[in-house]
């Protein structure tokens, strides 16, 4: 099974590198994108070997050497999670690589080229994350994960937004993982091991020192706060939709943030040591749910709206796995993660078809694209948490888990941003799908068959999902009898209020915004933290860089300039003892020479 | 009349040194220094025969043959140059001759 896992891993790196180096690969373009998908589903293939061989080993390999064992070790971790996100993770890249062919048809055949080496980078650099057994090769791999985020948010680099874009996420996801591998070193120190099982070992007996765990613990938290775009490192993710749709739905579903959650779930055992982390961890994420779902109200950008939503889904899963539900947790990241590639790539339909991410500017798609009309609203009903769709079981145990875990205040948090939820997708499935078009004589057309047919897979799998799970009810922690219609009930209290606003409008949108004026006017803002963190950027990293330049030009130029200054007059003064006459040379010579022999003759 | 001593020739030798420096540094004219340097040349040939004369020792002596024909060679450069700064300049006055002034 060893095997099998490296061969997974293997592939994507094996067509990154022949992309990357064979040059005329790479100027193929479309070839090189029939290598990258080879290799992937050959990977897939091999994940569900893996997942299917129902797993549990760990092959380890010394890397650093140290005393007597190796300090760092390499090596393959598989087990029922791992496995999972093996096949998630290629699954989507595979399906997110196919529809690519189509989408970027258009561009120039060595971009395509490069592209394809990312996508391949980037499913390689998720694979070793998800199966690695040390924090260390987590690192590396994490490190990886967001180099890929920047190259493909970056894509189009000649566009100064994008190219923004890219830095920021490449920043603020940073700023999180400076916490994270102090953390890592923190535990190391406390431990003496990196190693996962070693580590899992030590907490069940007891053996890690509480002292300063809590810190340490934090520090690695925050390394998914920016990756899994937790409040308040939440903001480079909707920037992040200037790249291509399909790298979003890459990013939003299977890799890049749910990398985030997935550290904390496989981490687990050591978070339940520190309650008042897990604690945190469930309320910042249900304040992110609740804050991203309001601004993803009042965006009309149909990727940002998809962007907060991610942000919030993401919420929802930290909360649960703030409450100690890792495996709701990482239900909600495999629904999630299904149903958000649907909603990205059916997105990127749409802007396919007509050409505009507002969606003002588009109306009554339903009738013109109903094939991608359908599977949008498959998307948006499972994000929504409607029955029988698979969105519908991972968040009622996500709500079940958080109940679970007394902590009322994220569930309440919670079940408001379900309504929420509901409310923002169906106004823009409203107001996109349904309603008056636009423009009358634009002739959208459908998507072409290679990105018709990954929204179909996707789409059959959130309903397979569902409907496996209506079949064969969840097993495990279930919550009281009145949350599931608790959910369902927000769920359509959303969808009647989307409905009522912007379908028969019998409710006035101004209205609504004026009721929750300084909400509205705040979520507008995105709640001032962009603008709070450039004011910061301004005040620390500028204000820093004016003394700076303040020390540089007036006190050390200034020393110089003196210096410079006092050489230049004193050259001068001396510069008139030379007349240029040789016999005033001579004379001085002679009369230093009398000197000497004064000297000499009286006083030594 | 006893024969002058080894201090008479020094003395000598030190007036005509001095005669030749106040030469160097008052002439203006280029030859007129170069005459200078000439004496002052001299008068150091006066020291070493004198000194090889008292001491009994030759190398005062061979030392003197050097500084002669050295003396003619160095006469013969400056006089060539001087003879080459007259015909760019149209005079070997030295206070003429100052591209040196800083």
């Amino acid at each position: 099974m060893t095997l099998t896992a490296l061969a997974v891993l293997g592939l994507p790196f094996a067509s990154f590198a022949a992309i990357a180096l064979v040059r005329p690969l790479r100027q193929a373009g479309r070839l090189a994108g029939w290598l990258s998908i080879a290799a992937i589903a050959c990977a897939f293939l091999g994940a569900l070997v893996v997942w299917g061989s129902a797993p549990g080993t760990e092959a380890l390999w010394g890397w650093i050497p140290g005393d007597e064992e190796p300090m760092v070790t390499v090596g393959v971790l598989l087990d029922d999670l791992s496995a999972a996100m093996l096949v998630l993770v290629t699954l989507v890249s595979l399906l997110v690589q196919v529809y690519s062919l189509a989408y970027l048809a258009d561009e120039p055949a060595p971009s395509l080229g490069r592209y394809y080496a990312y996508q391949s980078l980037f499913a390689f650099s998720m694979l070793g994350l998800v199966l690695s057994p040390t924090f260390v090769q987590m690192f590396v791999f994490w490190e990886l994960v967001g180099l890929c985020s920047y190259l493909l948010i970056g894509y189009w680099y000649d566009r100064p937004s994008a190219a923004r874009a890219a830095v920021k996420a490449f920043w603020i996801t940073k700023l999180g993982d400076v916490g994270f591998i102090l953390g890592i070193v923190l535990l190391w120190g406390a431990t003496g091991t990196f190693e996962f099982s070693e580590l899992f070992e030590l907490a069940r007996s007891g053996q890690i020192p509480l002292a300063g765990l809590s810190l340490t613990m934090f520090l690695i938290y925050l390394g998914a706060v920016g990756k899994s775009a937790q409040f308040p490192l939440h903001v480079w993710l909707p920037d992040a939709m200037e790249g291509p749709t399909p790298v979003s739905a890459l990013i939003h579903a299977a890799t890049m943030v749910t990398a985030g959650v997935f550290m904390v779930t496989r981490t687990m055992p050591l978070f339940e040591l520190v309650p008042g982390v897990l604690t945190l961890i469930a309320w910042v994420g249900a304040f992110t749910a609740l804050l991203a779902a309001t601004m993803a109200c009042v965006e009309s950008d149909i990727k940002r709206v998809l962007a907060y939503s991610t942000v919030s889904q993401l919420g929802y899963m930290m909360a649960a796995a703030g409450a100690g539900a890792s495996a709701a947790a990482f239900f909600h990241l495999g629904t999630h993660g299904v149903f958000k590639a649907l909603l990205f790539l059916g997105a990127g339909a749409v802007i396919h078809a007509v050409g505009t991410n507002d969606i003002f500017r588009m109306g009554g798609l339903f009738r013109m694209l109903p094939r991608t009309g359908t599977v949008f609203v498959i998307a948006t009903l499972a994000l929504a948490g409607v029955w029988p769709f698979a969105g519908f079981f991972s968040k009622e145990a996500v709500l079940a888990g958080v109940l679970h875990g007394h902590l009322a205040g994220p569930f309440v948090l919670l079940a408001l941003t379900a309504f929420l939820t509901a409310f923002y997708m169906f106004r823009v499935v409203f107001i996109a799908f349904f309603g008056r078009p636009h423009d009358v004589h634009a002739h959208p057309h459908e998507a072409p068959p290679l990105m018709a047919v990954p929204l179909w897979i996707l789409a059959g799998l959130t309903v397979g999902i569902g409907l496996r799970f209506v079949v064969h009810p969840l097993e495990g922690e279930h919550g009281p009898s009145w949350l599931a219609p608790l959910s369902l009930g927000l769920a359509a209290a959303g969808f009647v209020l989307a409905w009522a606003t912007y379908q028969v409008r019998v409710v006035s949108a101004a209205m609504l915004a004026a009721l929750f004026g300084p909400i509205d006017y705040m979520a507008r803002r995105r709640y001032g933290l962009d603008a709070l963190y450039a004011g910061l950027y301004r005040a620390f990293i500028l204000g820093f860089s004016r003394l700076v330049g303040w020390v540089d030009r007036y006190l050390v130029d200034g020393v110089l300039n003196v210096l410079s200054a006092w050489t230049l007059r004193g050259g001068d003064v001396l510069r008139r003892m030379q007349s240029g006459q040789p016999q005033d040379y001579v004379y001085g010579v002679a009369f230093g020479v009398l000197l000497l022999f004064v000297w000499a003759q009286f006083w030594r | 009349m006893a024969a002058p001593g080894l201090s008479a020739y020094l003395v000598l030798a030190a007036l005509v040194f001095a005669i030749g420096l106040f030469g160097v540094l008052t002439r203006r004219n280029a030859v007129g220094i170069l005459l200078g340097i000439e004496l002052m040349l001299n008068a150091v040939n006066i020291n070493l025969v004198a000194f090889a004369r008292f001491e009994a020792d030759l190398a005062g002596l061979i030392f003197t043959l050097f500084v002669i024909a050295i003396t003619v060679a160095e006469v013969g450069v400056g006089l060539a140059i001087v003879i080459a700064i007259f015909r760019v300049r149209r005079t070997v006055d030295a206070d003429q001759l100052n591209l040196l002034k800083g």
